[in-house]
């Protein structure tokens, strides 16, 4: 156990060594240790955040589906009473057209009935007429007794 | 081991003991010593070749490895070289975080320079403590120490810088008044002032001489029952499988002595600059 030189120059060799290291490699290495704590702090942070923002997000999704749902509940009923409405109408509708063309066919019906009539009537009193032409050939003028006859056959 | 047939067992454990010592020896002029006395005779103006070496390698090593990790840190996904320098790093962090109340740069680097370049040193310590020696042989090397904290130089070295650090910041942070009656004040006021001076004074002194005489007494000690069982693989055959496990469990043993011994010289360091910091006793 002689000491020598030795130990003067492992002195010089530690100091350096520690010099150095202080200089060039704890400060990097920390920083990036600080950097990184940072780092995965603010991940944590977002990740929090995103899922308080995907709670929110599911909840309003949750309400707009309700609200949708309700609306086409509103509109499937007000197309169920319009469709029933529309099927009344055209019933009280068709109901309408029919009495129409009843009423129509009828007023028809009494016309040609009324013209066969007027027919027939002409035709009956045009008989009568000749008729009794034919008896009172020669003992009546058609020319003075024509207005008696046709208020006669306009009796009949 | 090597040399066992032409050695007695005094003389394998002081050849593997003598450092490489390069000097001026006053009959032989500047030389390598060719034995311990040759290299006590050239007294202090010599140096241990083999200390400096190896604990200048393992230095650079250190500097190397954590300087490229330095270079590269990032604050992303760290590979796996930089995760082991920063779980280092982080330890001594801690260690620093817990035991230093002050402000200071210097402390956390001080302390992971210590620990990782004495873990080094004493890593050595494992290597079979004939073989280096045996390769060295063989290219005309008659001695090396290869565990650089088996020589007093290097405890002393590093014990001694911790012990200036503490003697400046110690006057820096309390003025060379306060220091001063830090040493002679206390415990027993400025009646005892002589009495208080003798404590305080070995109390002082004897952080560094520790410091460094634990360091050197554990790995020297190691290192000599390394040697002493790498004797008993020339006592014939039942010694020799003894001595395997002997060396085996020693080994063993030995990692955690080699780890324990720096970080307590680490520890021990930050404690004392604590101390250098804190202005009140």
């Amino acid at each position: 156990m002689n000491f020598n030189l030795t130990l003067i120059g492992q002195m010089i060799a530690f100091a350096v060594f520690v010099w150095f290291t202080m200089k060039f490699v704890w400060a990097p290495i920390v920083k990036a240790l600080e950097a990184r704590k940072a780092k995965i702090a603010e991940g944590l942070a977002a990740a929090e955040r995103g899922h308080h923002e995907q709670e929110l997000g599911q909840k309003r999704a949750l309400e707009i589906l309700q609200q949708a749902k309700a609306q086409a509940a509103e509109i499937v009923n007000q197309a169920q009473k319009r469709a029933s409405e529309i099927v009344d109408e055209a019933k009280q509708e068709a109901r309408a057209e029919g009495a129409r063309l009843v009423a129509a066919a009828k007023a028809e019906i009494d016309q040609e009935t009324n013209r066969a009539r007027e027919n027939l009537r002409q035709r009956v009193a045009d008989l009568a007429v000749a008729a009794a032409e034919r008896i009172l050939q020669k003992e009546i003028d058609p020319k003075a007794h024509g207005t008696l006859v046709d208020a006669f056959a306009k009796q009949l | 081991m090597a040399s066992s047939e032409t050695l007695t067992s005094t003389e394998y454990i002081r050849h593997h003991l003598t450092n490489l010592t390069f000097g001026y020896h006053p009959e032989h002029g500047l030389d390598f010593a060719h034995d311990m006395d040759e290299a006590a005779a050239m007294g202090f103006w010599a140096i241990n070749v083999d200390t400096m070496a190896f604990s200048l390698l393992l230095g650079g090593l250190f500097i190397w490895f954590f300087y490229g990790v330095a270079q590269r840190a990032t604050a992303g996904v760290p590979t796996g070289r930089q995760n082991f320098a920063e779980w280092i790093v982080e330890f001594i962090d801690e260690n620093v975080r817990g035991s230093f109340s002050g402000q200071n740069p210097l402390v956390a680097p001080l302390a992971l320079t210590i620990f990782v370049w004495v873990f080094l040193m004493n890593l050595m310590d494992l290597i079979p403590v004939d073989l280096v020696p045996w390769l060295a042989t063989l290219i005309g090397i008659h001695y090396l120490k290869i565990v650089p904290t088996t020589d007093p130089n290097a405890t002393f070295g590093m014990a001694l810088m911790v012990f200036i650090l503490v003697l400046y910041y110690s006057i820096k942070i309390k003025g060379i008044g306060g220091f001063l009656g830090e040493l002679t004040l206390q415990p027993f006021g400025k009646w005892g002032m002589p009495f208080n001076l003798v404590l305080e004074g070995i109390s002082l002194l004897s952080k560094p001489v520790s410091l460094a005489l634990r360091l050197f007494g554990n790995l020297y000690a190691g290192e000599m029952i390394f040697i002493l069982i790498a004797i008993m693989y020339s006592g014939g055959l039942v010694l020799a499988v003894t001595g395997l496990f002997a060396q085996l469990a020693w080994a063993i043993f030995h990692i955690l002595i080699i780890t324990l011994q720096a970080f307590i010289f680490t520890v021990l360091t930050i404690v004392y600059l604590d101390m250098a910091h804190q202005k009140h006793h």
